[in-house]
């Protein structure tokens, strides 16, 4: 039994984990940059709701109202202001400049913040749970679960069947030839950005409701997102939700074995996949 | 004399520190048909990035209905009416058939071209509107460029190109559609190896020669002698 709970809270912790990897698998999808400042700002994310909940009073859930249009607006002036200067035939700028924000933003926010480890307050489904046979599952994992399903069908839904994702599947493909049918790239890059962080908020929020953090955990959070876009494949977004599941579920049945192999697991698990299909399992674009 | 609608100025341009393109003067009037032709190498493709904007020079080196855009940004000059049929058709493989149409119409330029008047000169793209384009034939991938093209609606139509790769039979079909498509108000520079078909379809046309301009005149005025003189330079 305490088995099957490890893996069913294993399979609802990926969803939290596809959260984290979804921003940076839809910019690599789009604009072949790898964001090192991910991880950074989904803790921006979690600090900015930090606030608006203390100034405003209101649930943290409820703070995604501000929080999500904030960062957004966030991801487009950083795209069109830096980022967008750094793209071009070479991966390495935008990975220094993205590595340098990294810098940047932790200690902007240990200025602000403090290094005080902080948790949002998401009062009694922080701990409810609903009893299915013998097991006892949580609330917000299972509220997280659902909404990394819903973020990933929502961004489904926005590449595929939308004049904007056939404007960002366009760029993808050819940059060139996209502009000459008149899309702006810089303009389509910094919408790309401004969904990444809007997605990344949610992340933030969740994690900041389900753990306590501080600004030098940004790190971390982005090791568990690079590992699930990797395992699940390039510019798949399903892939990414079934990357985020497989290393949740991993880290649970490590910490299973024993409670100080949960990380090492997850990464194990990432690497075994790496060996065996180095593209991922479902991979979309080559290289 | 109406002012042209097209006019390249001494246009010199370059990739890097390469130099393709001498002091060309190019000039497209309104309804014509101007044909590009020249060996491989001459400069006819970067003619057309340079009128396209995928490369950069100077302001005035380039003018369109009365606008310097020598250095204005590609996805502005698309606005502006001008549409580029790049050389390998270069269309769009994540989306669909339909899809790569409907991205060459998305700035909404009014004119005569819809999907509807695309899927009626090109009956074969109704039925595979749903595929990916990469599933197509060359020649029906070739339709898809050109459709995606017309959908903007533009004023000049700059075709590089268009029958490379396909066989003979495709090539005749798809210059039986260019009557239809050029001469309804949208003025074209068609870069082409096939001199004779070139010709045939153009009532001016320059040849191309090292990145200068070795050969000017109409069309049908061109001998034979004259344009491989200018085309290889003996």
């Amino acid at each position: 039994m305490d088995w099957i709970n490890a893996i069913v809270q294993g399979v609802l912790l990926g969803g939290l984990y596809a959260l984290f990897a979804a921003g940076l698998s839809l910019i690599f999808g789009v604009m072949r940059l790898v964001n090192i400042a991910h991880g950074d700002l989904i803790i921006l994310g979690a600090y900015l709701g930090l606030t608006t909940t203390s100034i405003l009073g209101i649930h943290p859930l409820m703070s995604l109202v501000v929080v999500m249009p904030l960062m957004a607006l966030l991801g487009y002036c950083l795209q069109r202001g830096i980022l967008n200067s750094t793209l071009g035939d070479d991966l390495l700028p935008p990975l220094l400049v993205t590595f340098g924000l990294s810098v940047i933003l932790q200690n902007s926010l240990l200025e602000l913040y403090s290094a005080d480890p902080q948790k949002l307050n998401a009062g009694i489904i922080e701990t409810a749970s609903i009893e299915v046979g013998s097991l006892a599952i949580g609330i917000l994992p299972i509220l997280m679960f659902f909404t990394a399903i819903s973020i990933v069908a929502g961004l489904q839904f926005i590449f595929y069947r939308t004049a904007l994702g056939r404007a960002f599947r366009a760029v993808s493909d050819n940059q060139d030839v996209a502009q000459l049918m008149g899309l702006n790239k810089r303009h389509i890059f910094g919408l790309a950005m401004a969904l990444s962080l809007a997605v990344t908020a949610v992340a933030g929020i969740f994690l900041g409701i389900r753990t306590s953090f501080d600004p030098s955990v940004g790190g971390g959070r982005l090791i568990f997102g690079f590992e699930a876009v990797i395992i699940g494949g390039l510019g798949n977004l399903w892939g990414t939700l079934i990357g985020g599941i497989i290393l949740g579920v991993a880290q649970n049945i490590g910490a299973q074995i024993n409670p100080g192999w949960q990380l090492l697991s997850g990464h194990i698990a990432f690497l075994i996949i790496l060996v065996i299909k180095p593209k991922g399992l479902f991979p979309r674009i080559s290289g | 004399m109406p002012k042209p609608l097209l006019i390249t100025q001494d246009l010199n341009s370059y990739y890097g520190d390469f130099q393709a393109l001498y002091n060309v003067n190019v000039q497209v009037m309104k309804d014509e048909v101007v044909a590009i032709i020249g060996a491989n190498g001459a400069g006819k493709t970067t003619l057309l990035k340079s009128i396209a904007g995928l490369i950069g020079n100077r302001p005035d080196q380039i003018t369109f209905k009365d606008a310097v855009i020598g250095s204005t940004r590609p996805d502005k000059i698309a606005k502006n009416g001008i549409a580029l049929v790049p050389e390998g058709r270069q269309l769009f493989p994540s989306l669909s058939v339909e899809e790569n149409l409907l991205i060459g119409g998305q700035l909404n330029r009014p004119g005569p071209w819809s999907l509807h008047r695309v899927f009626d000169i090109f009956p074969i793209l109704k039925e595979r509107r749903n595929q990916a384009s990469t599933e197509l034939s060359g020649g029906q991938q070739q339709m898809v460029a050109l459709g995606r093209a017309l959908m903007a609606n533009p004023d000049l139509l700059l075709l590089d190109e268009i029958s490379l790769g396909l066989a003979p039979v495709i090539i005749k079909s798809i210059y039986e559609a260019l009557p239809d498509i050029i001469g309804n108000g949208i003025s074209a520079v068609i870069v082409e190896q096939d001199i004779s078909r070139a010709l045939a379809v153009s009532h001016r046309a320059y040849c191309f020669q090292e990145g200068r301009v070795s050969l000017e005149g109409k069309s049908r005025e061109m001998s034979r002698i004259d344009i491989s003189r200018a085309y290889f330079g003996v």
